[in-house]
């Protein structure tokens, strides 16, 4: 090696510009932290100093570690794939997720035996509510989207990843900023915004990830060797660009002051409720939908090995789908201060919608066509159209929901959170592992471990699934019919709390569900650690892909 | 790969492919188009129907001239209507003649009981019996009086609750916080109160006697039967709101104070205190 010719090793801009303004951040927030007003903001100050001075030393340590020439973009022409940030995102995808589903199932607990709060504030439900909403949307939901949408936008378009540092930048920047949201929940940093709750500065941070990871994807795009942008890709641009929309929209908010964590927001009343839903309904449409739909346009086909049913199905569906969804919004607020005619517009907008989320359904599912008899071979693709069937269910519910008189009975009830959860460990959970168990033994380059645990994965937590959402319709419905209930003379039949005592065995089913649910990611986390550890091949430094290990 | 495609599904690829994934070129499915092209008619249609397009003038406000604000009010008369002439006699009735007349009596504890299940069980419980701290509404022992006139002002204005002019203030002294008297007085004083409650094992003593006598008396009464003008309790019945425990009751002498209530007047309207008043007087202590 040593006597090998090579030019001499120099930084790169991108390096030096990097570690330059890591060094700067990192001063400005240990600055902060010594002047905040808030413990919570300070500890986060501190953190965000930390975590810039080990950017800085991890972009040292590669540079240390790099040959002097650049990663290739081809090797004896065919692409040279970069897959060390996808490793980081579907290994932290995976870890995230089994935290956010143990913590759902703690707050399912807390929900049916209340002591399990333990008097403590930082794991009241209040608290520990947005960090499971977020831990599994942002966090688990995130990291699959970085992971999958890095890999598909690469081999569709035989290029390799644009940018060096960039890829990195976007993956681990994207997880510190969970880490800030996720603390700042348990400390009490909250914005009270549903799914929304990060505080200006995480926002603000995020901003900038999201920007890096738009232009990533586009340069990578614009690099690309095929003649046409497949249409996994459109979905991963439609999410990326219409989040940056919703989070810019939704986050106009004013900070107090640099040193505190508080903010105020620009929008009041209703405007803000609009806002809000707008934001909420969208992050479902684009990030749960747009987003994963990707997912599904590139790895059902792929691993089925069967073409895409329609094309043509794909372009007007995905169309369809961005222009009618984000009218959608105000159906999360009928009956309220809103307007009315803002409302028969949201009930609406949502109906029009059943059939371009159908498109989805229809392709996913057609695309099986003259492959259905892997189903029973395969439990990875099966799983796969599993969650397109729970995804054209629940796209069927969602509408069905808009409808004001059904509203009227649905809303505020656990109705609500059965529907969220049908899509959500349904849809996006079980196209989730599907796309992990496909995409980690392809960039680890080893045979998945076992399809017999996959099996088991899909059976246990198909049970779970099943019990949270029936359990989620009784309890919604018996709610939504005891609220309303009259006697003869008039007068309200049940009070309050007669409802939520009636709620108990629901709950405690609930739970039951949830618990399956996360024993089958607990069975993939043990499958995906022996495939990765399996001896098929010699590859050092699999489990850690840090920016130092980057190939 | 094509000519198979071909043979299974009779249709063509669009000719592309992406890292091995082709696409067919199947048409729209039919079904799916007229059901989407029907939602969209539909949806006009009910544009046409309901308030929905936004005008600088305010939306447009449909042809059934449809309103949520209407609509409720509606609904609330409706329930009016269900409900019977019978309430707005309850509204201008005076608490005893509602007593007299069944039909208004039963119109007051079916309102009174829906009221008591949403706002008053939280702290009395759903069978208003009570919980530490908070008084058992069944039996015939009243902490500020058990007459309708007592518990409509209870219930109005509250006890203790500083938001209103006219609630309930008195309140019983923190003798061992302030100073007012040392452990061991205090230590008398509760042998004298589990005395006078004819407790098992209490060890009453003079000393104890003279101190209650000097110091609780003013309020509970010689014989320690209370006062209700005080809000002070009968000390001498079973019925013990904190616990009849020596700790517990030397910790109410020490610490003073007493239950808060919050006052309704200002949350529930004049017809709905009148039925709760006459719910919890029916309840079986109503004097």
């Amino acid at each position: 090696m040593a006597l090998s010719i090579s030019p001499p090793k120099s930084v790169t801009f991108g390096e030096a510009m990097l570690a330059f303004v890591f060094v700067a951040f990192a001063a400005l927030a240990g600055y902060i932290a010594t002047k905040a007003h808030a413990a919570p903001y300070a500890f986060h100050a501190a953190l965000f100093a930390l975590g810039s001075i080990g950017a800085v030393v991890a972009i040292v340590k590669r540079y240390e570690l790099r040959s002097a020439e650049p990663a290739p973009r081809v090797i004896d022409g065919k692409p040279n794939y970069n897959y060390g940030p996808i490793k980081f995102a579907a290994l932290a995808a995976l870890f995230w997720g089994v935290a956010g589903f143990a913590v759902g199932l703690y707050i399912a607990l807390e929900l049916a035996f209340p002591a399990f709060n333990l008097d403590l504030p930082w794991i009241n439900f209040g608290r520990l509510r947005p960090l499971h909403t977020s831990a599994v949307i942002f966090a688990f939901g995130g990291n699959v989207l970085l992971a999958t949408s890095f890999y598909v936008v690469q081999r569709t378009s035989r290029a390799r990843l644009a940018g060096d540092l960039s890829p990195w930048f976007v993956v681990l920047g994207y997880n510190f900023f969970i880490l800030v949201a996720g603390t700042g929940y348990l400390l009490g940093v909250t914005r009270g915004h549903e799914y929304a709750e990060p505080e200006w500065y995480a926002i603000l941070w995020l901003v900038v990830v999201w920007v890096v990871y738009l232009i990533v994807f586009l340069a990578t795009l614009a690099r690309r060797e095929e003649p046409h942008i497949y249409v996994a890709n459109w979905f991963y641009l439609a999410f990326i660009v219409t989040v940056a929309v919703l989070v810019l929209g939704n986050n106009a908010e004013i900070p107090v002051s640099l040193f505190s964590p508080k903010s105020v927001i620009v929008w009041a009343g209703v405007q803000d409720a609009m806002i809000q839903w707008w934001y909420g309904h969208n992050a479902v449409g684009f990030f749960l939908t747009a987003g994963f739909l990707g997912i599904m346009y590139y790895f059902v086909p792929k691993r089925a090995e069967r073409p895409i049913y329609s094309y043509r199905l794909s372009i007007v569906h995905f169309w369809a789908l961005i222009f009618l969804y984000i009218w959608a919004g105000p159906h999360h607020l009928h009956y309220t201060a809103l307007p009315d005619w803002a409302q028969t517009l949201g009930m609406a907008f949502s109906i029009m919608l059943w059939m371009p989320s159908w498109g989805g359904m229809i392709n996913g599912l057609m695309t099986l066509s003259g492959a259905w008899d892997r189903l029973r071979t395969d439990p990875v693709l099966r799983m796969m159209v599993v969650s397109v069937a729970f995804y054209g269910m629940s796209t069927f519910e969602g509408p069905l929901m808009s409808i004001k008189a059904v509203n009227a009975l649905s809303h505020y009830t656990d109705w609500g959170i059965g529907h969220v959860h049908s899509g959500s460990l349904g849809w996006v959970g079980f196209v989730s592992f599907g796309a992990l168990y496909c995409l980690i033994p392809w960039v680890f380059a080893r045979p998945l471990y076992s399809l017999k645990l996959v099996d088991w994965h899909f059976w246990i937590a198909t049970i779970g699934i099943v019990f949270y959402i029936s359990a989620m319709w009784v309890a919604g419905i018996m709610q939504g019919l005891m609220w309303r209930a009259y006697t003869p003379q008039g007068f309200l039949e049940y009070s309050f709390v007669e409802t939520t005592d009636a709620l108990h065995p629901e709950y405690v089913i609930r739970a039951a569900g949830g618990g399956l649910f996360l024993i089958g990611a607990l069975i993939m986390v043990y499958n995906i650690y022996k495939t990765i550890r399996s001896p098929a091949e010699k590859r050092a430094s699999a489990l850690a892909p840090l920016p130092a290990a980057a190939e | 790969m094509s000519t198979n495609e071909m043979r299974e599904t009779h249709v063509k690829t669009t000719g592309h492919e992406w890292d091995g994934i082709e696409e067919l070129d199947t048409p729209l499915p039919r079904w799916w188009l007229i059901t989407f092209y029907a939602t969209i008619l539909w949806s006009l249609a009910y544009f046409l129907v309901y308030p929905s397009l936004p005008t600088p003038s305010g939306a447009t406000q449909g042809l059934l001239g449809w309103h949520s604000r209407t609509a409720v009010t509606q609904d609330l008369d409706e329930l009016q209507k269900i409900r019977g002439p019978v309430m707005a006699r309850l509204a201008t009735a005076t608490l005893e003649e509602i007593e007299k007349t069944p039909q208004l009596l039963s119109a007051a504890r079916a309102l009174g009981a829906a009221a008591f299940a949403n706002n008053c069980a939280g702290c009395h419980g759903a069978g208003a019996q009570g919980a530490k701290g908070y008084p058992n509404l069944n039996d015939d022992e009243w902490l500020w009086g058990g007459r309708l006139a007592d518990i409509r002002r209870t219930i109005e204005h509250g006890v203790r609750w500083d938001a209103d002019k006219e609630t309930r203030t008195e309140t019983m002294p923190a003798f061992g916080r302030d100073g007012l008297l040392d452990a061991g007085q205090i230590s008398l004083i509760a042998d004298e109160v589990r005395a006078l409650g004819k407790l098992p094992g209490a060890k009453p003593a003079a000393a104890g006697a003279k101190l209650f006598d000097d110091n609780c008396s003013v309020c509970h009464g010689v014989d320690g039967k209370g006062n209700r003008d005080m809000g002070a309790p009968n000390l001498t019945d079973a019925l013990w709101l904190f616990g009849s425990d020596k700790a517990t009751i030397v910790a109410r002498i020490a610490n003073g104070g007493g239950g808060v209530m919050p006052a309704w007047g200002n949350r529930l309207d004049d017809t709905t205190i009148t039925a709760l008043t006459v719910y919890v007087h029916s309840l079986g202590g109503g004097e």
